[in-house]
């Protein structure tokens, strides 16, 4: 049995457990001798996850522990100049590995002539689909008839070991149900540790990112200083040839100006049109506009970047540069910062529009009627008292946004190109850190020289630069929240 | 109870030496979507005194206040039927400036409501919008006068750059008050100004309701009849969208004709 078909033996199992620990419940509350501590579906669940729990636990730890039992049985049969080689030990260990799948495919008559030395392995193998990359030696064949059979050995151990375990923790769980058995407590403690793990992942996984990065960024710092990534003002990686000691230059400076400038562009849009429909929404839509408006504009945050990548680059684009860039003479090419800014602020406008939407209704009616009842405009009530007690809310959304807009690759790849400037022109090609990054990871990598590694240096800054942003939107935020509750 | 066949007559009694008219009601109706809220409300109100609107929770007493400077208006599906005059002009005249209107007549509400400004800020608002201070210190001069009016001055002069959501419930209600007199406005329309203060708070309230009754026309919706007794001249009760019963509060306090309204404030339902 595979680890699936054990799975399936264990969820058949525990549901069988549920059914019965249920049963079992209702027939002693029926008996009435004592009353019960819980409801009978906690008795089933608690035979249920008795069951599952230990039975997975057992079979994971079976799962992690059997490769290394094999590689010690491959590794007896090894002889000691291949032992020895250090480097290739891996490769010689995947070739035997190679062979034992070969092994499972041939017949036992074809078995016979291989050992006899009638035939080649490598051309059986070869007739069952098996490719191998030289003939197959002795010691080879040795270790890899000896690992199938170790394989099959543990796959039968571990196929009892599980079944026996979950068997022996259903009976078990079984037998303790009595009317005085605090099952709900205890079926309540397994799922507050399933909630904890599970809000772990998400924690532990950003962790992990972190650190990931962070060691290839010192890396790249041990190769390029600081000083140069951070200061320099010219990007130009070139992709040396292997063995070049050529390094290239990593100034830092071009794709923070571009990420910044393409930002800028995109807020300028994205924040005066999403702030103005929020207020148009919260302040002055009828219900009837509202619901159907809200969520036509909240469609603009479900369409995918990269179709608005295809309208910067068939429509926008081309547009700005025939009607604006070459008749003033101010540049030639499609792709330029305005044509991102421009796509990607129409793209942030429902994440501002929304947002503040929500931050807008949610000021106190009271304090909209204080304003209206001394006799100001619906207009002046906005502009005095409703904006200001939103604002710290308002910025909030516009810093999300923001963060959003700095993150944002693929309309800046179709809209304003890859090419790194630094210049003042919103009419020329520029591009931003993602993009690079992008740039930097494609193609046949290695993760050793600077070229490649200079990504997870520019990672790591935009997502220190991005977490800033974030703290301070959420620091906002909760000031907000402390004032009205 | 709409569909009531007798038409509904009010009760009324009046002063011993009757005061100019400053409010006049007839018929007024408000229907919020499908439910009517009042059916019919006829009340003259008179200048430079208060009048307290009574009765249980439900009634139409808000909402008929409401009416008064039309705060019903900002309310989505509610309608209003039938004829208020301030000062002889009809308020619901489609000439008439809604925010003019408010201006001349002012409102607190039941719970204190603060902007999320200065304690300044907050007095100074509605000369701002209605450009009533022609220079700073003629600003200052409406700031002072109106917390002083509001007998808040004493409390905050040393803080009116703090923020008024800072105040103690009580004073943040009387910045409320301050903050509508400085519009200089002819009514006052409170409603329920004291359910969310302390007794101290209270008694501070209605002694600075007493002290405007002066200069301003005040119409307070309480459900405190200790407090409608304490303060007001003339008493009005509502129950289930009608005004049954209007007189001088002594009258209504001790002799009430009709008998709701003897029930009520004796406390037999409500």
């Amino acid at each position: 049995m595979g680890p699936l078909w054990l799975l399936a033996l264990i969820a058949g199992l525990s549901l069988f457990g549920f059914a019965i620990g249920r049963w079992k419940s209702v027939a002693l509350a029926r008996e009435g001798r004592q009353p019960m501590a819980a409801r009978p579906a906690h008795y089933g669940s608690f035979v249920l996850v008795w069951t599952a729990i230990p039975a997975v636990i057992v079979l994971i730890l079976l799962s992690i522990g059997r490769p290394y039992i094999a590689d010690h049985a491959v590794r007896a049969h090894l002889p000691d100049n291949v032992l020895a080689d250090e480097t290739n030990l891996s490769l010689a260990i995947a070739n035997v590995e190679q062979v034992a799948n070969g092994l499972k495919t041939v017949t036992p008559d074809e078995m016979q002539n291989i050992k006899i030395g009638v035939v080649t392995a490598r051309s059986v193998f070869a007739k069952h689909g098996v490719p191998l990359a030289g003939d197959v030696e002795p010691y080879q064949l040795a270790a890899a008839i000896s690992l199938n059979a170790i394989r099959a050995t543990l796959s039968d151990i571990t196929d009892v070991t599980v079944s026996l375990v979950t068997a022996l923790c259903l009976v078990f769980a079984f037998i303790r149900i009595k009317p005085r058995l605090r099952a709900r407590t205890a079926v309540e403690r397994v799922i507050l540790v399933l909630l904890i793990l599970a809000s772990s992942v998400a924690v532990l996984t950003t962790i992990g990112i972190v650190l990931s990065m962070l060691f290839q960024a010192l890396h790249f710092f041990s190769m390029v200083s600081p000083a140069n990534f951070f200061l320099g003002t010219v990007w130009d990686p070139r992709f040396a040839a292997a063995g070049s000691q050529e390094s290239g230059q990593f100034g830092f400076l071009p794709l923070a100006w571009g990420t910044l400038f393409i930002s800028f562009f995109a807020m300028l849009v994205a924040v005066p049109v999403g702030l103005f429909s929020a207020i148009y929404m919260s302040e002055y839509a009828s219900s009837r506009v509202r619901s159907v408006a809200k969520p036509l504009l909240e469609i603009l945050a479900g369409i995918p970047t990269i179709v608005y990548g295809f309208f910067a680059l068939t429509t926008v684009g081309p547009a700005i540069r025939d009607y604006v860039a070459v008749p003033f003479g101010l540049g030639t090419s499609g792709n330029n910062v305005i044509t991102a800014g421009l796509v990607m602020g129409i793209m942030l406008i429902p994440y501002v529009s929304s947002l503040s939407d929500d931050i807008i209704t949610a000021v106190p009616r009271a304090l909209r009627d204080g304003s209206l009842g001394l006799g100001a405009t619906r207009s002046e009530t906005v502009k005095q008292v409703v904006l200001p007690a939103a604002l710290p809310g308002i910025v909030g959304a516009i810093l999300l946004a923001a963060s959003r807009a700095i993150g944002e690759t693929m309309i800046v790849v179709l809209a304003a190109g890859v090419a790194a400037n630094m210049s003042l022109n919103p009419f020329t090609e520029m591009t931003t850190i993602t993009v690079k990054i992008v740039n930097q990871l494609t193609g046949d990598l290695e993760f050793t020289s600077p070229q490649t590694l200079v990504a997870f240096a520019l990672g790591i800054t935009l997502f220190v630069a991005t977490l800033a942003l974030n703290v301070l939107a959420l620091t906002i935020v909760r000031k907000y929240r402390e004032q009205y509750e | 109870m709409s569909s009531s066949p007798a038409p509904f007559q009010t009760i009324r009694t009046p002063d011993a030496s009757p005061r100019p008219t400053k409010i006049h009601a007839d018929g007024v109706k408000v229907i919020y979507g499908t439910k009517q809220a009042l059916h019919g409300v006829s009340i003259d109100i008179g200048e430079k005194s208060v009048t307290a609107f009574i009765g249980p929770s439900g009634c139409g007493k808000s909402t008929f206040l409401r009416c008064i400077n039309r705060m019903n208006d900002t309310i989505v599906g509610a309608r209003v039927e039938g004829k208020i005059t301030l000062d002889g002009e009809d308020i619901y005249n489609t000439d008439l400036d809604v925010v003019e209107l408010r201006a001349r007549v002012g409102m607190v509400f039941q719970k204190p409501n603060p902007f999320p400004k200065s304690i300044f800020d907050n007095v100074a608002y509605g000369p701002r919008i209605h450009g009533l201070a022609k220079s700073k210190a003629d600003l200052e001069e409406i700031v002072v006068t109106s917390l002083q009016k509001a007998s808040l001055y004493n409390e905050v002069k040393d803080r009116l750059q703090e923020p008024g959501t800072g105040l103690s419930g009580g004073q943040q209600q009387r910045l409320c008050i301050a903050r509508a007199i400085a519009v200089s406005p002819e009514v006052i329309l409170m409603d329920e100004p004291c359910s969310a203060l302390d007794p101290i708070a209270t008694a501070k309230v209605e002694e600075l309701i007493d002290e405007l009754r002066t200069n301003y026309t005040i119409v307070i919706v309480t459900h405190s009849m200790q407090q409608a007794a304490r303060v007001s001249q003339r008493t009005a009760f509502f129950h289930l969208g009608h005004l049954v019963e209007e007189g001088p509060t002594d009258h209504i306090f001790t002799n009430p004709l009709e008998q709701r309204t003897q029930d009520y404030i004796t406390g037999r339902f409500g």
